[in-house]
């Protein structure tokens, strides 16, 4: 059976572990920043000398970190984008805005563990030579803005952090900026407008590439909280031995938020990869299952914005046999390995490793219009596909969920998504129409049936078929 | 190369050197290869990649678009101007892939997640690459661009029988051009504020607002003034001044004319004119010497409004609130419109032109050398000035003008309140420093020396000039739109005409030439002084008067050295730079 694999969960939730400094540092903090701080330049196989800092964005790279917010981008590769001629100083934010709905994973290490994040981020930033960085913290999320500058202060007075770190002349400012309180908040564009000031409005891309044109117009980095931590063991394990945690290609651990209808929800660290969706919500060490008499009916499968699997769906995925060839091998729903390419290949997506459970006893209509006035309360209205669309179909939704709906909704629904998926200014587009277009896809029946019999009562009860127009109550 | 002939005229500007060659890129839009700079002016006239947008442009295509200004930061908000492209395919070795016909292949854009379906660019912010292929007419295109306007629809109140835009609204335009007849929509529309008061001049209706934010980076990045905002989230996106009621720069109107839709109209218009009643006509703002280009609309002899004309030598696409909204004067009830004389002693008589410019003739060839000043106003047109010049050259006059200064601001405005001082000046009618020969004048008339003082378009009651002193001269002659205290004391009064009642050029404080054209009829006898002044001088001088404007504008290019080769229809609509 397989196990949680604790590694940026080691210490946090052991009894007696606390967020200050002394106790970071008792369960070996900070050691990973002294030992790359003083590490000498790299001489390459080539004779080439590759500055530390040069090292570590090399090692980060090999390690195979992928981006743990959303995207799942690598790590290394992102930094390997940051203009470093532009003569403009490189700014560093964490994202620490964790609003996907079912994703609580960032806040456990923000409460518990605040030093392992700024360990993370310090190395992030001399890695990158970064001066000034930010933590966007969740503006919902109060006490963590506290504990997190509480433990800045820490770092700052033991010489982690401010002027000349460990004598080594590197300098380094870490501020906390508290989120205004929007879903949007979290898109890395957004997010950078509203540091700056302004309404969360994400930037057109081109041009407004972060590692180019980001905060202040100049090259900044954005990692989620996670992706941050997982460059201290980076380098406290060295990429080699990092990349053996998982799988290829899904390298290191990933804590995966479980919610549903399992019998223990809450927050596994798994190799990801190493574990399936199906151990994930039935073994004892994960979910444990369903509820009595319950039968599975839907996986969502990474946040609230991918596209929800059906319980029973089988999945072609390429498989590397022994003798390299690539072959598609049927993967059912509860083999899939929770792993960003696996869910892609399902076509869907691991997000922000965020698994919400549903079984038979939910109604697919109602988890969308509950799905769907999220959306159209959070979009932040730019856009116009996004803007119109997604209200759109929160009103549709929501005439299906209050006896209003007609069997023609199906294709109402996936034509308005349709609409909205590519064509906006930043991913919320996706994220609001891939929820309504997968679960009509998938679930198809129970939306018409819904439909159906909203018009034979309607039929029944004045002799019209065509229901009057609903509409949402304002916020 | 030959050293050049020693010039008789002054030299003409030096020809620019040569530009370096611009560096192009092909692409095709719509099936049609291009050549295109591989950069293009962006909305500070700075050089950055050029755009799909643009690219377009140079084809012939215009890719429909409503956040996008060429003037303006780009937003990429409305996503209305969404194209299918395709970008030449790189093979595994980096090289380009080939058809069978040696032609490189072609990979269209589709969505990564879903690559049966294409993938959209906004045109607008899309910079081209080398092989591009922009298919702004495809069947993919074509449905974006539908749905666009669907959505933009959807909560649209489309009042548009009662809206001021109509006739000029973007929305109905594409409408017709790009969208479905019908829609699916079946909700309940949002609603949203009505008849908001933004500011002094501004009234906005939310729920006709695209949320293009145009008036929004208009007011932030142009007029510097980052007053209007945008409030609530989503759907319930609403525009809003930051202090409601005190959207209140001197520039409030330009959102007007950059709003394409009927959520932003200005209080002066609102409602008083259907604008395909209006007759346009080409012509300048003469508040300041910026010179803006405007277009004036008139109907049957009446100004309705001003709109500022793109001229990116002088204002751009932009003009001031105060120069468009000063044009009432011109249809005032109160205005000149009589030859008026008062013979010594005698009641002011109403009498023909031909005997006004008698009675001034004779007074001007009688006159002794030094007998006569010269008071011209700087919002007299050059062609004005250049014959007055005559006049006052025939008679040894003393000349002067009067200065007109306020407060410039950083876009727009001149600290000279004139529209044509360096036509005064590069006439010769007055020094660099207007009011110069002021106080010698007011002397030359106290001691008795000048008996004669020619007045056009400033009343010197106000420049110390006082009416006593007025009333020492024997002979005031006088030309003006409005009364004032010096139109009262003149003992010959000429009534001219409004710069929108007649045709002619002014210098703007930059050198720039430029002409306008006439939209209305001067009131009454009221005559363009360029017509009268020119019989004048022949009645003074015996000169044979030009026939035409385009006429008497190539006889004062000859005679004036800063206007030396430039003839009437070079001008053209944009004017020229002459040297000052
Ligand atoms: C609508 C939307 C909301 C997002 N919210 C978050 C968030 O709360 N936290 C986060 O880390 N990333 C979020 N992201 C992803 C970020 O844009 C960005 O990709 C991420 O922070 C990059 O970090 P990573 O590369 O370390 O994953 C969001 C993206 C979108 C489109
Ligand atoms: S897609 Fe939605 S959330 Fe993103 S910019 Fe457009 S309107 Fe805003
Ligand atoms: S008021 Fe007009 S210009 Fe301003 S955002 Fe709305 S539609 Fe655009
Ligand atoms: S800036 Fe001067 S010329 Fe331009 S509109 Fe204003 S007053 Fe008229
Ligand atoms: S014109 Fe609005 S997105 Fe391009």
């Amino acid at each position: 059976m397989p196990e949680p694999f604790k590694l940026i969960l080691k210490n946090l939730d052991e009894p007696g572990y606390t967020p200050d400094i002394g106790c970071y540092q008792r369960h070996g903090g900070y050691e990973a920043l002294k030992r790359a701080l003083a590490m000498p330049p790299r001489e390459l196989p080539d004779g080439k000398k590759l500055s530390p800092q040069e090292a570590l964005r090399e090692d980060v790279k090999a390690s195979g970190l992928r981006g743990r917010g959303g995207a799942g981008f690598s790590a290394g590769l992102k930094w390997s984008f940051v203009d470093r001629r532009s003569g403009k100083p490189i700014y560093l934010i964490c994202n620490a805005d964790e609003s996907e709905p079912g994703t609580f994973k960032d806040r456990q290490i923000l409460h518990k563990d605040p030093h392992q994040l700024i360990e993370g981020m310090i190395l992030s930033c001399w890695a990158n030579d970064v001066k000034l960085a930010y933590i966007y913290i969740r503006g919902e999320m109060p006490h963590g803005a506290k504990l997190l500058n509480q433990a800045l202060k820490e770092a700052r007075a033991a010489g982690f952090l401010g002027k000349n770190i460990l004598g080594t002349g590197y300098d380094l400012e870490i501020h906390v900026h508290r989120g205004a309180g929007a879903y949007i908040c979290g898109e890395e564009t957004g997010l950078i407008e509203s540091l700056e000031g302004k309404r969360a409005y994400p930037r057109i891309k081109p041009p407004y590439f972060p590692a180019v044109l980001g905060l202040y117009m100049c090259p900044t980095i954005v990692n989620n909280v996670e992706t941050l931590c997982h460059v201290k063991h980076i380098v406290l394990m060295g990429p080699a031995e990092y990349a053996k945690l998982g799988t290829p290609n899904n390298t290191g651990t990933r804590i995966v938020s479980l919610s549903g209808d399992v019998r223990r929800p809450g927050y596994y660290e798994i190799q990801v990869g190493r574990v399936t969706l199906g151990e994930l919500i039935f073994d004892q060490n994960f979910g444990g299952g369903l509820k009595a008499g319950r039968s599975l009916k839907a996986i969502i499968p990474g946040g609230s914005s991918s596209k929800v699997l059906k319980a029973g769906e089988v999945f072609k995925l390429n498989h590397k046999g022994a003798d390299g060839q690539m072959t598609k091998v049927d993967v059912p729903l509860l083999d899939l390995p929770y792993d960003f390419d696996s869910l892609q290949q399902a076509g869907t997506m691991s997000g922000s490793s965020a698994i919400i459970v549903l079984d038979d006893s939910r109604s697919m209509v109602e988890t969308l219009g509950n799905l769907s006035e999220f959306y159209a309360h959070e979009s932040c209205g730019q856009c116009t596909p996004c803007r119109e669309g997604a209200l759109w179909l929160a009103k549709a939704t929501h005439r299906l969920c209050h006896g209003e709906g007609r069997k023609a909704d199906a294709d109402y629904l996936t034509h308005i998504a349709q609409n909205i998926q590519g064509r906006t200014i930043c991913a919320f587009g996706e994220a609001a129409s891939w929820p309504v277009l997968s679960f009509v896809k998938k679930f198809r029946d129970e939306f018409e049936a819904q439909g159906a019999a909203d018009e034979a009562a309607h039929a029944n009860a004045r002799g019209s078929v065509r229901p009057a127009a609903g509409s949402l109550p304002t916020h | 190369m030959s050293a050049p002939a020693a010039p008789s005229t002054p030299p003409a500007p030096a020809p620019a050197p040569a530009a370096p060659p611009v560096e192009t890129m092909t692409v095709k839009v719509n099936g049609k290869t291009v050549q295109v700079p591989k950069t293009m002016p962006d909305w500070q006239g700075k050089p950055a990649p050029t755009t799909m947008l643009q690219a377009a442009r140079i084809a012939g295509v215009d890719i429909p678009h409503y956040c996008y200004h060429d003037k303006l930061p780009v937003a990429g908000n409305c996503r209305m101007c969404l194209v299918e492209f395709g970008t030449p395919m790189i093979g595994p070795d980096r090289k380009p892939v080939l058809n069978e016909d040696g032609t490189p292949k072609i990979a269209r854009s589709v969505l990564p997640y879903e690559p049966g379906t294409a993938r959209g660019a906004i045109a607008c912010a899309t910079p081209i690459s080398p092989g591009m292929e922009i298919y702004a007419d495809s069947k993919a295109t074509q449905q974006m661009r539908e749905s666009v306007l669907e959505s933009l629809l959807i909560n649209h109140p489309l009042d548009c029988t009662i809206c001021d835009q109509a006739g000029e609204c973007k929305l109905q335009e594409y409408s017709v051009q790009h969208g479905k007849a019908g829609s699916q929509f079946v909700e309940a529309k949002v609603h949203k504020p009505k008849a908001v008061d933004l500011g002094p001049r501004i009234v906005l209706d939310d729920e006709r607002c695209i949320l293009c934010t145009r008036c929004i980076r208009f007011t932030r990045d142009i007029a510097g003034d980052d007053a209007l905002g945008i409030v609530n989230r989503g759907s319930y996106n609403t525009i809003g001044a930051f202090e409601p009621g005190r959207f209140d720069n001197n520039y409030t109107l330009n959102t007007v004319d950059l709003c394409p839709v009927g959520a932003l109209t200005s209080k002066d218009f609102r409602f008083k004119m259907r604008v395909w009643f209006l007759k346009e006509t080409k012509s300048l703002c003469t508040s300041c010497g910026t010179g803006c280009n405007i277009t004036i609309g008139s109907r049957e002899g009446v100004i309705h409004r001003y709109e500022p004309r793109d001229n990116d030598a002088v204002n751009g696409p932009w003009m001031c609130d105060s120069g468009r909204l000063n044009y009432r004067w011109i249809g005032r009830a109160d205005r000149l419109k009589e030859v008026l004389r008062t013979s010594s002693g005698g009641p002011r008589e109403r009498i023909t032109w031909n005997a006004a410019l008698e009675t001034a003739a004779d007074i001007l060839r009688r006159a002794p050398q030094g007998g006569v000043a010269f008071v011209v106003s700087a919002r007299q047109t050059n062609e004005e000035l250049f014959l007055l010049k005559k006049l006052a050259t025939h008679t040894g006059a003393l000349t002067d003008s009067v200065p007109r200064e306020g407060d410039p601001d950083r876009l727009l405005v001149s600290a000279d309140r004139n529209p044509n001082s360096n036509g005064v000046r590069l006439t010769g009618m007055a020094f660099t420093e207007f009011g110069f020969n002021l106080l010698k004048i007011a002397d030359g008339i106290a001691l008795g020396r000048i008996r004669t003082l020619v007045v056009f378009g400033e009343d010197l009651t106000r420049e110390g000039l006082g009416p006593e002193l007025l009333a020492k001269l024997d002979a005031l002659i006088v030309s003006d739109i409005l009364p004032n205290a010096t139109t009262a004391a003149a003992t010959l009064l000429l009534p001219g005409a409004a710069h929108a009642e007649k045709r002619g050029t002014f210098v703007n404080v930059k050198g720039r030439l430029q002409r306008f054209q006439k939209a209305v009829e001067p009131p009454g006898d009221a005559r363009p002084e360029s017509e009268f002044l020119q019989e004048l001088v022949q009645a003074v001088t015996g000169e044979e008067p030009a026939r035409s404007i385009e006429g008497l504008f190539n006889r004062m290019a000859a005679g004036v050295p800063a206007f030396a080769g430039v003839e009437w229809a070079r001008i053209g609509d944009a004017g020229v730079t002459v040297q000052l």
